[in-house]
């Protein structure tokens, strides 16, 4: 899943390298918008819908938190 | 709070749109980011045409021009009309009421009443609520519910947050007294704390327009508006809405003893797609009995998306059979609203443009 989440990040931002990052959102690598289409590629690419609630830049952060994120809504 | 009507009923809907039509992709390039990335935007959030007014147009002129195509058509007849209720952010002037002025243009008699609110997002079903309280009075027998907003004329056409879904828009919903056995719920709340979220804010007495207010700034996300413009926190909109109408629609269906799969259709108000899909998830609906096509058509006209949706997908359906809806507004104030009524065999449910 990491790989997959890593490449997700990639198409996204290709100009940013995700490996080497403590803070998206404080890196300024990810903004608002950029999550909407995170949490759409994710919902599509692992067939879940993520919880509006959790849409919030602080899940987005790091590729754990990312990964925490799906794995709670694939629990669902 | 739960609320409950009886014996009401909407008799015809008549949306009013500009036809002056515009395309993402046309204004792509005034926002402050790679055309790639707004193109994925574009897709996520359902962006693609809207429709706005051109020059000074107010929301009377909006409004004036769908009465009179009801009146030209026979659909309504003047001296029929009780209470005319106005809901919009956009008002011709601060005063008087731009109610009053519609029904000056109108010609309508002076025997009634004229109601200015405002109210955006939610706006319709306050408006309805209204139309029903008014209703309860004996010697009101219709009321004419009209929303309308020209909110692109205060939308900065650099602000990629506003600009692409901004729609103008009106409505003409008629609301009679039912002498069916009928009954509505609803449910409204309110928290004026978070009020800063959706605002426009110079222009009010607290900070009237100068030319200060109108120096365009960038915003951390490279944004650029006024303070003479809309400004919206998306961040913080989005999160109220996934937090508070899932509850408020549950809460909804309880009071009503409706089970959520005898719902035929759920009519939210209609910011973007990527928000109502989200919402249809949450509530555990299908996505097919949400629609969220308005946004990308027509743009997101506040009070108005509700019977925008209404005329378009639903417009013949409407005119024959009748069918359960839930509708659903949230938005400006912060405020959150919800219906749950039997609407149909309208004598009129259709799109005009201006």
């Amino acid at each position: 899943m990491r790989e997959k989440v890593i490449q997700i990040l990639s198409e996204l931002r290709p100009e940013f390298d995700f490996n080497d990052s403590l803070n998206f959102m404080e890196e300024g690598m990810l903004d608002s918008f950029d999550i909407i289409n995170l949490v759409t590629a994710l919902d599509q690419e692992f067939g879940i819908s993520i919880d509006g609630i959790d849409v919030l830049p602080d899940n987005f952060s790091t590729i754990d938190r990312i990964i925490g994120l799906v794995e709670k809504n694939r629990a669902v | 709070m739960n609320l409950k009507f009886h014996n009401k009923k909407i008799t015809g809907i008549l949306t009013i749109l500009p036809a002056n039509e515009i395309k993402f992709e046309d204004e792509m390039l005034n926002y402050n980011f790679t055309a790639a990335k707004s193109l994925k935007l574009k897709m996520a959030m359902g962006y693609d045409t809207h429709r706005v007014v051109e020059g000074d147009t107010c929301v009377s002129d909006l409004c004036v021009h769908g009465m009179d195509y009801l009146f030209k058509n026979n659909l309504l007849a003047k001296d029929d009309i009780d209470a005319l209720i106005l809901v919009t952010q956009s008002p011709d002037h601060i005063m008087p009421p731009t109610s009053n002025i519609i029904q000056g243009r109108l010609g309508l008699k002076h025997d009634m009443i004229c109601l200015d609110i405002n109210q955006g997002c939610a706006g319709y079903v306050l408006g309805l609520v209204q139309a029903f309280m008014l209703l309860e009075q004996e010697c009101i027998r219709k009321v004419v519910l009209l929303n309308a907003d020209v909110l692109s004329r205060k939308v900065s056409k650099r602000d990629r947050n506003s600009n692409p879904l901004i729609g103008d828009a009106a409505s003409v919903t008629v609301v009679e007294k039912d002498s069916c056995d009928s009954e509505i719920f609803g449910n409204i709340r309110m928290d004026g704390s978070r009020a800063e979220a959706l605002m426009i804010p110079a222009g009010g007495f607290r900070l009237p327009s100068s030319a200060e207010t109108a120096v365009m700034e960038e915003d951390p996300n490279g944004n650029f508006r006024s303070r003479d413009h809309l400004v919206m926190k998306g961040d913080e909109v989005f999160n109220f809405v996934q937090q508070e109408v899932p509850p408020m629609i549950e809460e909804l269906l309880q009071f009503s003893s409706c089970d959520k799969e005898d719902v035929s259709w759920y009519l939210f108000h209609q910011p973007n797609k990527f928000m109502l899909n989200k919402l249809a998830d949450k509530i555990g609906i299908q996505r097919e009995k949400m629609p969220a096509n308005v946004v990308e058509k027509f743009g997101n006209s506040s009070g108005v998306t509700i019977p925008v949706n209404i005329a378009y997908n639903l417009g013949d359906t409407l005119l024959r059979e009748h069918v359960k809806v839930c509708m659903a507004g949230f938005g400006v104030g912060l405020t959150w609203a919800s219906l749950l009524l039997d609407i149909g065999k309208l004598q009129f449910n259709q799109i005009i443009n201006f």
